[in-house]
């Protein structure tokens, strides 16, 4: 690597996450930064195309959660990864027979106030990774503030309004989503937690709150609970959520740097 | 009204214009989920050879989204030139494609045409059109544009330096440009895509840009890339705004969804005028466009992505833009599934845009959920310059990371100046030869040491 030339700013590196001063041989990436790229790409295919194991999600649940039941699994119409790429239509409706066999799974007429939903999205690495060190924190918040909870549903090939249609079937009067968002460079594995009052098939992203990019780096869980709950209750007392029901929790704003410490003051 | 062919011993017709169109689309996601698209590879050729037969004129009498629901129908049709149009006014899509190769078709009499053509002729043309014949015709188009430099000169080639970063932080974004502007990127626009709507962000990163536009005496022009009401507003309180920013669509009703309307952008153009920023000319609009955006706001009006984008086009073209960009692959694979796809819709937004007489560039770039790589980008970036393409983005290793996409790099567009010797805006590569970055070849500095400008001003951390 003697004809690759660094770059001189290369410290600047300290100010953000940014692939920046990575150096040239000629004009070009060098071989280092070209193959960090390529394995940052690498595990952001493999991100969306590995499937979500289910089993191994619900053994790993029932250990943490050793008396809850058993989680429900339901897919989305869309009947492989290909389809559900080009497909979102099918990737947030239920099977008929699906929904069919929610709505008989319900053990009391009225429902439950709230239903949660670990869904795969378009990460299953951010799902595998970060749901279930969530549901410890939230499961327990949610129940402490006296709501009652559906058995937890699991979900494949499915985009955020799926569960529209699952929260529907099981009669919860808000539903809570968490699944992987798309996979960035350099985040292969964010969650995200979308929040729907009175979940019903028709229901637009306007009519949702949500709490992005859960992950190392991102939202810590303790952040994306707190931030959860505090709409959640502001949900439940209102009966709506969406764009009126602003975070004013202020949980995630991050403060910024409003000055720049490596430029000298203008003469 | 219906159109049919027969081929071979099979029958085909199509509904109306709108279908027509749809129909001899070359295959993308967008049009199938939509439901629009050629049931077979036979249906698609039938249409396009009875799109062939189709006169031009038929356009100025037949419209896809009817011309009392929607303003951009109302556009098209209220400023298309008959007198520019009489060139061609004799001939069919078939004939058209053949007189755009032809070399009576000039960069002289192609430039006297464009008020004469409306976006749904160059769509229909485009269909018609391999990958080679989209190069070739978009080579001879010329569109030059001037703020604070001349962008579009024949055998010249911009960039937007893009210093995103995910919490808008000023040390980080500063951080990016110093890397972009030290590998000679930045001609186009340094633009800042916000990841707040806050108006006080945004006003902070006006400031921040012009700060160092002001202070490193660059020809260049800045943007932060948030709604146009928030930045007539800001115009309106005194922040120092160059180009006003805002993503368009080719329905009335993807606009709506947008928050925005004809008159609106005609306002938000009024004021940067008025504020008489520019030095060399007064091109102050800067616009994004991409196939399938009326689709997933659920406004296509059964109409195909890409006759809707070239609809977007007839927008942009009522405010003299300095810039317009299509995002290619940034939507998703539901409109645009694969590199083949986006390479593909690429070349013809840029050769729609450029044959209606819009500065085109390209956002080159895919998202991690579509079936694209890095060798996809190479091929468009390639083809999209010796198309003569006006600017592509430049970005950090090719990494944004508040947008979470790939787009092209600083090194990317040194790898085009290199292979095609395509020098940056006159005023900027000037300045980059003042500030030691580049010689008069275009050979970038060795970056071992800061050049002197930049030494100046910078304290690097591990220099102490």
């Amino acid at each position: 690597m003697s004809d690759t030339k660094k770059d001189s700013w290369h410290d600047l590196q300290a100010y953000t996450s940014a692939r920046i001063a990575q150096g040239r041989s000629g004009v070009s990436l060098p071989i280092a930064a070209n193959l960090k790229f390529q394995l940052d790409h690498a595990r952001a295919r493999d991100a969306v195309h590995t499937a979500f194991n289910i089993h191994s999600f619900i053994d790993s649940y029932l250990a943490a959660f050793p008396s809850a039941d058993a989680p429900l699994c339901v897919a989305s119409s869309a009947d492989s990864r290909g389809q559900y790429l080009q497909r979102p239509d099918l990737g947030r409706q239920l099977p008929e027979a699906q929904w069919q066999q929610l709505r008989q799974s319900l053990k009391s007429e009225g429902g439950s106030d709230i239903a949660v939903v670990v869904a795969d999205g378009l990460s299953s690495a951010a799902v595998q990774r970060h749901a279930l060190p969530l549901l410890a924190l939230l499961l327990p918040a949610i129940a402490n503030q006296g709501f009652s909870l559906a058995p937890l549903c699991l979900a494949t090939q499915a985009r955020v309004a799926l569960g529209d249609d699952i929260g529907e079937a099981i009669k919860a009067k808000l539903l809570v989503m968490l699944i992987g968002e798309r996979p960035g460079l350099s985040s292969p594995d964010s969650l995200g937690m979308y929040i729907t009052y009175s979940p019903q098939r028709a229901r637009t992203d306007a009519q949702r709150n949500c709490i992005s990019n859960i992950r190392d780096g991102g939202h810590s869980y303790q952040q994306a609970c707190d931030t959860g709950i505090y709409l959640i209750a502001a949900a439940m007392e209102k009966a709506q959520t969406g764009i009126s029901l602003k975070d004013e929790s202020m949980l995630l704003d991050s403060p910024t740097t409003t000055a720049i410490p490596f430029l000298k003051p203008s003469a | 009204m219906p159109f049919s062919v027969n081929i071979g011993h099979q029958h085909y017709v199509f509904a109306d214009l709108k279908t027509l169109l749809a129909k001899a689309t070359p295959a993308r996601s967008g049009d199938s989920l939509a439901g629009i698209a050629a049931t077979s590879n036979e249906e698609r050729v039938a249409a396009q050879y009875t799109l062939a037969d189709l006169p031009l004129r038929h356009f100025l009498n037949d419209v896809v989204i009817p011309y009392e629901d929607d303003e951009v129908t109302r556009l098209i049709i209220d400023s298309h030139s008959a007198q520019a149009f009489q060139l061609v006014s004799h001939l069919t899509v078939g004939g058209f494609r053949d007189w755009l190769l032809s070399d009576v078709a000039t960069t002289e009499s192609l430039r006297g045409l464009a008020p004469g053509l409306t976006p749904e002729m160059v769509a229909a043309v485009s269909k018609l059109m391999r990958v080679q014949d989209l190069i070739l015709v978009a080579k001879k188009c010329e569109v030059i544009t001037r703020f604070r430099n001349t962008i579009g000169l024949a055998n010249h080639f911009s960039t937007r330096l893009q210093p995103n970063h995910p919490s808008d932080d000023a040390a980080g974004i500063a951080a990016s440009i110093v890397d972009g502007l030290l590998y000679a990127s930045g001609d186009a626009v340094i633009g800042i895509n916000p990841a707040s709507d806050n108006t006080q962000t945004v006003t902070r990163l006006l400031h921040l840009l012009d700060d160092v536009i002001t202070r490193f005496d660059i020809p260049t022009q800045s943007c932060v890339l948030t709604h146009v009401t928030t930045t007539l507003e800001l115009i309106n309180r005194g922040a120092p705004v160059d180009l006003v920013f805002q993503s368009i669509a080719g329905s009335q009703a993807a606009n709506t969804s947008f928050g925005v309307n004809l008159a609106i952008l005609a306002e938000a153009q009024s004021a940067a005028h008025a504020l008489q920023r520019g030095t060399v000319g007064n091109n102050v609009m800067y616009f994004e466009t991409g196939q399938g955006s009326a689709l997933s706001a659920n406004a296509h009006c059964g109409v195909d992505q890409q006759t809707l984008e070239v609809r977007a086009y007839a927008v942009a073209r009522a405010f003299s833009p300095l810039l317009v960009n299509t995002v290619v692959g940034f939507i998703g694979p539901e409109y645009l599934y694969n590199g083949k796809q986006i390479i593909r819709a690429g070349l013809e937004d840029h050769f729609c845009g450029k044959l209606l007489g819009l500065p085109m560039g390209c956002d080159i770039c895919y998202t991690n959920h579509a079936e694209a790589d890095q060798d996809d980008m190479d091929m468009l970036l390639t083809q999209f310059a010796a198309a003569g393409g006006s600017f592509i983005m430049g970005i950090p290793g090719a990494d944004d990371i508040m947008l979470n996409y790939q787009t092209t790099s600083f090194h990317d567009a040194l790898y085009i100046r290199r292979l095609l010797n395509l020098p940056p805006a006159p005023e900027f590569f000037q300045w980059l030869q003042t500030s030691e970055i580049m010689d008069e070849r275009g050979v970038l500095f060795s970056g071992a040491a800061l050049p002197p400008r930049f030494a100046r001003a910078l304290v690097l951390p591990g220099a102490s």
